[in-house]
């Protein structure tokens, strides 16, 4: 049963590979238990990132904007928690200030296989109304193949000057 | 230049240039977008003039700014007691703090403190050569009044103008 599941999540070395080639070069992060393991902790031990460690996610969507300023990619790798924390940031910096703020949001806690709309948690349930509300474009990263969707989805994100959310549904193996 | 607010409204008429950086958008993240440009850019020199109202909304960027620690990056936090463009309020703990304290605790390496202009006119252009991040409290009152003008501040126009001219380099 356990090696199934296993065989059906997304592989961190593909998500690191993808946002490698979307030219990522900055990541602003706060941690997660859904992405620390396989994704931020490799991360700072690889030289092709730089991660600014911030003390709350807002900051890191003004760093990531000022960042595309100066012509650098940047991902915000945040828990979905400071998502929600970061609404008016989201909103003002990213949305109105036409800013290609991208980020992956670990889904602490959501059921692996069940749609973040019908997660038993509350918290969980209302982060995809809100990105429609807010018109900010959003994936699911989960199983296997979703890493694909990565690359295109932050070239999109620069291409309209957007923001968009990878929402990371369980812990990449 | 990275101006705030009511710093932001004055600094556009004192000193305009397409290398201002108004476009903070939300409350108290001036210095964060200031320490994004200060990573993009490392071979030019960032100031912010945050406002003492909008650092306390993002207190935890001292601690961020102190670890990334850009050596272009000067934090001015323009310090008057009031949450000046809404209503002149006065802000919590209006002169029971140190915002000087708190970024040598946070771990600015340099930090400085100016309640008299002679003082800064002094020392303004020896500290504006420092390796940074450097912390400067600037202790002043409301001045006189400037034409407020939201929509020029957070202009995705600007923005793009500010891109152009950082690329001209």
């Amino acid at each position: 049963m356990s090696s199934v599941q296993i065989d059906d999540s997304v592989r961190a070395t593909d998500i690191l590979k993808e946002l490698k080639r979307a030219g990522v070069r900055f990541v602003v992060a706060l941690p997660d238990r859904t992405t620390s393991e396989r994704l931020l902790k490799p991360m700072l031990g690889d030289p092709d990132f730089r991660v600014v460690q911030v003390c709350k996610e807002d900051e890191g969507v003004s760093i990531c904007s000022a960042l595309h300023c100066t012509g650098h990619r940047a991902l915000l790798l945040i828990q979905y928690t400071g998502l929600l924390d970061s609404i008016n940031a989201l909103r003002a910096v990213a949305v109105e200030g036409q800013n290609p703020v991208c980020m992956m949001v670990g889904l602490l806690g959501k059921e692996p296989g069940v749609p973040p709309t019908g997660s038993k948690r509350y918290g969980l349930r209302i982060v995809e109304p809100i990105l429609d509300a807010m018109g900010i474009e959003h994936d699911l990263i989960e199983c296997f193949g979703d890493a694909a969707k990565i690359a295109p989805a932050i070239e999109h994100a620069y291409a309209r000057s957007q923001p968009v959310a990878l929402l990371v549904g369980r812990e990449p193996v | 230049m990275v101006p705030v607010y009511k710093a932001a409204q004055e600094w556009i008429h004192i000193s305009p240039s397409d290398l201002n950086y108004t476009f903070t958008g939300a409350m108290g993240q001036g210095s964060s977008h200031a320490l994004g440009l200060a990573l993009g850019c490392p071979d030019r020199r960032v100031i912010v003039l945050d406002g003492d109202g909008s650092l306390l909304m993002n207190l935890g960027t001292l601690v961020t700014i102190a670890t990334a620690a850009p050596k272009n990056l000067i934090h001015c936090v323009c310090e008057n007691g009031t949450y000046e463009t809404n209503g002149a309020v006065p802000i919590p703990g209006a002169g029971r703090f140190s915002f000087t304290a708190m970024a040598r605790a946070a771990g600015y390496p340099k930090t400085y403190e100016f309640s008299d202009l002679e003082g800064w006119q002094r020392e303004v252009g020896r500290i504006l050569k420092e390796e940074g991040p450097i912390l400067v409290t600037l202790k002043v009152e409301p001045g006189e009044s400037y034409p407020e003008d939201f929509r020029r501040l957070y202009s995705v126009e600007r923005r793009e103008a500010f891109r152009q001219a950082l690329q001209r380099g």
